[in-house]
């Protein structure tokens, strides 16, 4: 299968805030560790789910992959392209094919702006048709969200939460994407409508035969629109296989609590003992070795004395756990 | 089973500068000692606003119906009856902690505050139940907690906090708000457990207020499903989840995601507005099931099987 985008070594830290007793102590300014050494190939056609908890780093991959965050170390490459190397037209066309959609499509369009208009503004800006085709084309882009056609002449604040979130979809579709990383697109979202979004970007990916990156901390809604997933705890991928079998046979402890934490629909099967106890550490600082050790039920002294590798170990896929193979 | 708390025919109605709006309209259920009752419901449903009714937290809004706390009658207690139900036999925790607590007093003192309030203990007693309660909610080191603020404790930890400070009067029901929607899923689940754990010891009625069907399946004895201010359907979880007899519970248990289908069964259209209620059922617009009869009148709550209460006339068909 070809790869498609490329990430590696990807690295990103953000200055975290100092209160003013620690300024005038001058005290080091805090680091929150978002991402660190991300190695991950995302295959053309195919669903890659990234899942994880607050903090783990899913949105600040997600901004690093679609060029909205440089990477303090680390590439991403495009069709064998590095981002941080491409000139104004490239990265002009690196933007036409990978597309955003965002969790609050309230905040990501413009309040002022018609729908029409901000269809029609990506429409433009990439030259994907003449300018008298433009309005045709906004409307084809809106029965493809199934939306109906008036909703061109209306403004955001006009719409329900799931209607803005297809306005989303549709501005991301208009310059004809080849990847899109949706950020928690259904969150927000109540269940009913969020299963209509859901099957809305099942249909058309393969209609437009897309490759989607789907960020989310929904296991549920991973393991059904997903093919191969990544698990990511406090920066780094702990675990990264195909989504049936990592639900299957989850091999990193994290994963196994994780799926264990999820609420299942079937009544009475919570037992009495939580799946994992204790609290997800700060990003400001991560512990030392692998950042689950200090949560995990099996963990030994080598835990905390380096960070294990993503490496495959003794199944099929990738674990970033020195126990994953006993 | 005693019942402690019992809602018959409960409607909210906010008045607006743009008219009513019909929040809650005709709720009624009963929670006894040992039981967790879930409310189920989507945004707007009213599940919220039934549990802020029931101790009449509302303000500027009409309440009808019955609410009967251990036999006595909560829509007519005078304000100093009122005070000391609230807090002192009934225990609220509310989706937000932070909002909740008071970001200015250490956790000690919001403790003993409730403790102040509903009990007869001395300082010293209180400084024990203190240290006792945050022990029962799983919050290590005590002793340093109690001198803390708010924003020392993690969103996790703050929420266990507002549970202690609901437990303080040993209340002999707990209301909980959507208590883990802000959470992690791992603390979620520790939350969850901790407060079945409660039940289960404490012999306390709970009821669970979520838009997760997940968190009522493991969490609940009994459910009760809302939809656009009304009361779809209730009964035991099992039996519900398992064979739901109103077209909505079944429409939203089918829009969950993790059935293993390629495509999720969702519901076409949106929640309706409150402030023009249906003249039917409200669940007709969007419903599989509709027939002529669900536009014309409202269907009333009728037994289904044993212990199981439905609202919707398409319930046979569904069986």
């Amino acid at each position: 299968m070809t790869i498609l985008m490329e990430a590696e070594g990807l690295t990103k830290h953000f200055p975290g805030r100092r209160g003013l007793i620690d300024m005038a102590r001058r005290a080091p300014r805090p680091v929150v560790q978002a991402l660190t050494e991300i190695n991950l190939d995302i295959r053309a056609g195919e669903t890659l789910g990234i899942v994880g908890e607050s903090g783990c780093g899913k949105s600040t991959l997600a901004r690093c992959l679609v060029g909205l965050h440089a990477p303090d170390r680390g590439t991403v490459r495009f069709a064998g392209a590095d981002l941080a190397g491409m000139t104004g037209t490239e990265r002009l066309g690196f933007h036409r094919q990978v597309q955003m959609i965002f969790q609050d499509p309230y905040g990501s369009l413009n309040p002022l702006m018609s729908v029409g208009d901000t269809l029609a503004e990506a429409l433009a800006v990439h030259n994907i048709v003449p300018k008298a085709a433009i309005a045709a084309r906004v409307g084809e882009l809106l029965a493809m969200v199934r939306l109906p056609p008036d909703a061109a002449g209306r403004r955001p604040h006009e719409f329900s939460g799931g209607q803005r979130q297809r306005i989303g979809i549709a501005r991301a579709l208009a310059v004809e994407p080849k990847i899109i990383v949706a950020d928690e697109p259904v969150s927000a979202l109540d269940v009913s409508v969020q299963a209509q979004i859901v099957n809305l970007l099942l249909e058309l990916r393969a209609r437009l035969g897309l490759t989607l990156v789907f960020i989310t901390h929904d296991l549920r809604l991973v393991r059904h629109m997903t093919q191969r997933v990544a698990v990511m705890y406090l920066g780094r991928v702990v675990e990264l296989g195909p989504t049936a079998d990592l639900f299957a046979t989850p091999r990193h402890p994290y994963t196994r609590a994780l799926l264990r934490a999820v609420p299942q629909l079937t009544p009475g099967l919570r037992g009495r003992d939580a799946a994992v106890r204790g609290e997800l550490p700060s990003p400001l600082a991560p512990p030392p070795g692998c950042a689950f050790h200090p949560r995990c039920g099996i963990a030994e002294a080598g835990c905390s004395a380096s960070v294990p590798a993503l490496e495959v170990r003794s199944g099929a896929w990738p674990v970033a756990c020195l126990l994953a193979g006993s | 089973m005693s019942i402690l708390l019992d809602v018959a025919d409960l409607a909210v109605v906010f008045h607006t500068k743009r008219g009513k709006v019909h929040a809650v309209d005709g709720v009624g259920f009963s929670v006894g000692r040992g039981e967790v009752l879930g409310i189920v419901g989507e945004s707007g449903s009213g599940k919220s606003v039934t549990l802020r009714a029931i101790t009449r937290l509302l303000h500027g809004a009409e309440v009808t119906g019955r609410v009967t706390w251990q036999g006595e009658d909560v829509l007519a207690m005078d304000a100093e009856r009122l005070r000391r139900m609230r807090g002192g036999q009934i225990g609220m925790v509310f989706q937000e902690p932070m909002a909740a607590l008071n970001p200015v007093l250490p956790i000690g003192l919001q403790i003993t505050e409730a403790l102040v309030a509903h009990t007869d203990l001395d300082a010293a007693g209180r400084q024990k139940r203190a240290l006792e309660l945050l022990d029962l909610v799983g919050i290590a080191a005590g002793r340093t907690r109690l001198g803390q603020f708010p924003h020392e404790f993690s969103g996790g930890m703050r929420q266990r906090a507002m549970i202690a400070i609901a437990l303080a009067a040993n209340p002999a029901l707990l209301l909980a708000d959507e208590p883990t929607t802000a959470l992690d899923v791992t603390i979620q689940d520790q939350i969850l457990r901790l407060l079945r754990g409660l039940v289960d010891d404490l012999g306390m009625g709970l009821v669970l207020v979520t838009h997760d069907l997940g968190v009522i399946a493991e969490t609940c004895d009994r459910v009760a499903v809302m939809y656009a201010g009304r009361l779809c359907e209730t009964g035991a979880v099992a039996p519900v989840f398992a064979a739901p007899r109103h077209a909505y519970t079944k429409a939203l248990l089918g829009a969950m995601p993790g059935q293993g289908q390629d495509m999720l069964v969702a519901i076409p259209g949106m929640a309706p507005r409150l402030d023009t209620p249906a003249a039917g059922c409200a669940f007709a617009p969007r419903c599989g099931y509709r027939m002529p009869i669900c536009d014309a009148g409202r269907p009333l709550l009728r037994d289904v099987s044993p212990g199981q209460v439905s609202a919707c006339h398409a319930a046979e068909a569904l069986a």
